[in-house]
């Protein structure tokens, strides 16, 4: 439990992805198993753990401690399990544990033994150790390590392609031992265990479009870039398995979908849900299926999901990855003829007759579900990663406005001081109504302004929220980029922004010049 | 007589009408008692200063040997019938508490103090009084520093794993950075260490005060081989990490050694890599500790999280208010 604490204090505040390989590999080199395993799993967040809730810490806590130090405490720190493992104090002699036995531990208690489970882990660690305890229980490691660098750190530590690492994954259960023994040229290779694996996907880079000219529109296929999630569903042996781009396996949630994989392969694809209209809704509503585990019959007839493919990688037992993406293309034109075609389509071609005839097509998109266009060389393999050259996105232009600052709030983490969400509003009448929030896009720099704005301009204190001077004559003007904007029952203007984020610091520009809530209206989709 | 009238803050400092003087004044003062020679408690220009020789030492390495009218070094003594006496704080060296008394009614004022053992400081010692006024900077109950020891060998750790990068290690001048440089060595870590030139002074005090801090290189060089800093400590000042000075090392990797750096979301808004819980005041532990052994009759709190300690006293049945002083600062902050 001492290493894993450790390396989770110095991976939460190292910013550098070498540093935190670096921290990895050595906790793998210096880490017995299982332990590194359980710890690998849980950065992966694919260990099987009972959480536990916030309510029953506090619990704990003021079993412990004063009810009103507890509460000062706990303003002070601002993060719950943090503020628990500094104020519990040793109460017990110090026990030397491992993580697997911690994990095992907290799964062995039943409903009403976990309580008495936490104390006695809690009376036996170090700070730092129940610190990474309280945060596994709650499932909240939050160490900025995705699992694909968790990955990419396990490969550097057996010197193999992180892509191998991949490949195996979902064949593989924690603690992984046979795959350490592996990587430590212990053990051969574990087989691939699993049907239909995750297959790491390609990854496009953003179009420079001064770099338009030097390509040559012939050598390319362009295609609608969905604004849904990129997903890949392979059915082999009759496992039917629907994977996230990052390789979480979400089929749980999309049983729908699912159901109509009866073929033998690998699809590359969109995952979108169909409005009333039948057509593909609003990233808003496939929102609503995200992040689920299971899935309710109402859902799933209010929300049918479907996926939009644009690539095929195994057909039957063959391999179509080392194949030009045009031969692939076509193979997936044949492959989708023989789905049902509610459950799965071909995302269109879009002709290419010159990169200006593209440019235009850009702009006016024929769906409202489009982010813009994908370019795909016609000689690309399908490599994992992303590969600088073969495939480019190239997203539509943002949606810009003028919005007045309104309230802002405390930020979280390294921003525990700084008021850094901001929510902004845009005038209706002689009224300003709030329309959106948003808490990044801004340099550090900016930050600082903007903090000692709110501070210097604090009209009321809301908790960690302050609303700030907002007159026609003095506040702050927020330039907001935005990707699409839609109807909202929850707020009161009415509108709801998708990925809103500061573009642009206006301090020259007078807050009644900022824009008016029916220019807002005029970009809404037709209700 | 109360112990508002033997005691009690003006918008200079903490003043005492019967003695005519003040402790740790913030403006220019005519008398002052100064506890210790940090910044913001040591000032210049006041007309008299008593304080420990230590104290006055380095208070002429700061400010210059002309730094007050006239100064006396600390003992026993009896200010316009007022007795006062000067108790090692264990803060940084020559630190004290100063205990104040008059017609039997007794005050100390502990300044900054703490209890953790310190080899470049005089050890804290326990002096009881009528009123007690505690220092609260680390006054809530999550505050409750490690051992330095188990923070040192964090820094040793680092080096080893990242031996290409430089570890720059945030200290206040004073105090601070003597007692990580001494811990450093304690550790066992032998290799050269460099310092900033604002460290420089201090350093050479303390050396001369028979506190060995080893072999210090100057930080200030050779920008032709950046390469010599690499895998190597080097300690600053904090407010250092931001300006020009810090490009001269390779890949550098920030730390910061204090108190605040127990909770994680200082850490991460001062851009700080790997944080070293290592404080010159007392934690919780220390000051609630420090509290019920003296059993004074009426506990003041200043500086610091006062709501916490308050509270903490109620809960006890021990008097206890908040003493508004201005002008302190928060730990190397």
């Amino acid at each position: 439990m001492k290493r894993f604490a450790a390396l989770l204090e110095r991976l939460a505040l190292t910013p550098a992805r070498l540093g935190k390989i670096k921290l990895l590999k050595d906790y793998f080199r210096d880490t017995p198993d299982p332990d590194r395993g359980i710890g690998l799993a849980a950065i992966t967040r694919d260990l099987d753990l009972k959480t536990v809730q916030p309510a029953m810490l506090r619990e704990l806590a003021v079993e412990r401690v004063d009810a009103e130090l507890f509460r000062l405490s706990y303003d002070y720190v601002g993060d719950l399990a943090e503020t628990l493992a500094l104020i519990w104090g040793a109460a017990g002699p110090a026990v030397d544990v491992g993580l697997a036995e911690v994990v095992d531990q907290l799964n062995g208690a039943g409903r009403g033994g976990a309580p008495a489970v936490m104390r006695g882990l809690l009376d036996g660690l170090d700070t730092s150790e129940r610190y990474a305890l309280v945060k596994l229980a709650t499932g909240g490691l939050r160490v900025g390590v995705s699992a694909r660098l968790a990955k990419q750190a396990l490969a550097g530590f057996g010197g193999v392609d992180v892509t191998e690492i991949e490949e195996l994954w979902h064949g593989l259960e924690p603690p992984y031992t046979e795959v350490f023994g592996w990587l430590e040229g212990r053990t051969a290779k574990p087989a691939q265990a699993a049907l239909a694996p995750f297959r790491p996907v390609m990854l496009a880079t953003p179009l420079d479009q001064d770099n338009l000219a030097a390509m040559d529109p012939g050598e390319f296929l362009a295609e609608w870039k969905w604004d849904g999630i990129r997903v890949q569903a392979t059915a082999e042996g009759g496992v039917r398995r629907l994977y996230s781009r990052t390789g979480d396996d979400i089929s749980g949630a999309f049983p729908d979908v699912i159901a109509h994989m009866g073929f033998e392969g690998s699809l590359d694809g969109e995952l979108l849900v169909r409005g009333a209209d039948g057509q593909a809704a609003p990233f808003s509503e496939l929102q609503q299926r995200l992040n689920r585990k299971t899935v309710s019959k109402a859902m799933m007839e209010k929300r049918p999901a479907f996926i939009r493919a644009y690539d095929l990688l195994h057909e039957e037992d063959q391999n179509l990855r080392p194949l030009p993406f045009a031969d692939r293309r076509a193979r997936l034109e044949r492959f989708i003829a023989g789905l049902n075609g509610d459950r799965f389509d071909l995302s269109p071609l879009v002709e290419v007759p010159s990169w200006e005839a593209l440019a235009a097509a850009r702009t006016d998109p024929p769906h409202p579900v489009i982010e813009g266009l994908m370019l795909k060389r016609r000689d690309s393999i399908y490599v994992p990663g992303r590969p600088k050259g073969p495939w480019f996105k190239w997203k539509r232009d943002p949606f810009l406005i003028d919005a007045v600052l309104m309230y802002a709030q405390r930020g979280h983490g390294k921003r525990s001081s700084f008021y850094s969400d901001y929510t902004f509003g845009v005038w209706q009448g002689a009224n300003l109504v709030p329309v959106g929030k948003a808490y990044f896009g801004f340099t550090d720099e900016e930050l600082k302004q903007i903090d000692k704005f709110v501070r210097d301009h604090t009209v009321e204190r809301f908790g960690p929220v302050r609303s700030v001077r907002a007159e026609a004559d003095f506040g702050l003007v927020l330039e907001v980029a935005f990707e699409g904007l839609n109807w909202s029952s929850r707020h009161k203007s009415g509108v709801a922004m998708r990925f809103p984020r500061i573009h642009r610091l206006r301090w020259d520009k007078p807050p009644g010049e900022a824009d008016v809530l029916t220019s807002l209206e005029a970009m809404l989709p037709p209700k | 007589m109360t112990p508002e009238t033997l005691l009690h803050p003006r918008r200079e400092g903490l003043y005492c009408p019967p003695g005519d003087f003040y402790i740790d004044p913030v403006r220019p003062v005519a008398r002052a008692l100064i506890t210790h020679g940090h910044a913001d408690h040591a000032r210049a220009g006041h007309g008299a200063v008593m304080a420990t020789q230590r104290t006055l030492d380095i208070m002429a390495l700061r400010y210059g040997p002309d730094f007050a009218g006239a100064t006396q070094v600390a003992g026993a003594a009896a200010i316009n019938g007022v007795n006062v006496s000067f108790h090692p704080a264990g803060h940084v060296l020559g630190s004290a508490q100063i205990r104040v008394e008059h017609k039997g009614l007794s005050i100390v004022v502990t300044g900054d103090y703490k209890r953790g053992v310190d080899a470049t400081a005089e050890a804290y010692e326990p002096v009881g009084g009528d009123v007690f006024i505690t220092e609260a900077t680390f006054g809530l109950p999550v505050f409750r520093h490690p051992a330095p020891q188990a923070e040192i060998a964090k820094l040793l750790r680092s080096l080893e794993q990242f031996p290409e990068r430089a570890h720059l290690v945030g200290v206040y001048a004073l105090g601070k950075a003597q007692r990580v440089i001494r811990l450093i060595r304690d550790a066992g870590h032998d290799q050269p260490m460099y310092i900033h030139g604002a460290l420089k002074t201090l350093c050479d005090y303390y050396q001369e005060q028979g506190i060995n801090l080893g072999p210090l290189a100057s930080a200030t060089i050779d920008r032709s081989d950046k390469a010599q800093f690499a895998g190597r400590i080097v300690l600053a000042p904090p407010s250092a990490f931001a300006a020009k000075w810090a490009q001269r090392f390779p890949d550098p990797l920030i730390c910061f050694a204090s108190g605040w750096m127990q909770v994680r979301a200082r850490a991460r808004q001062r851009g700080v890599e790997l944080p070293l819980v290592i404080s010159d005041h007392c934690d919780w532990g220390e000051l609630t500790e420090t509290i019920t052994e003296l059993a004074p009759g009426e506990v003041w709190v200043t500086h610091g999280r006062e709501e916490a300690l308050v509270h903490w006293c109620d809960l006890q049945g021990i008097t206890a208010r908040p003493l508004n002083l201005v002008g302190y600062e928060d730990e190397a902050e």
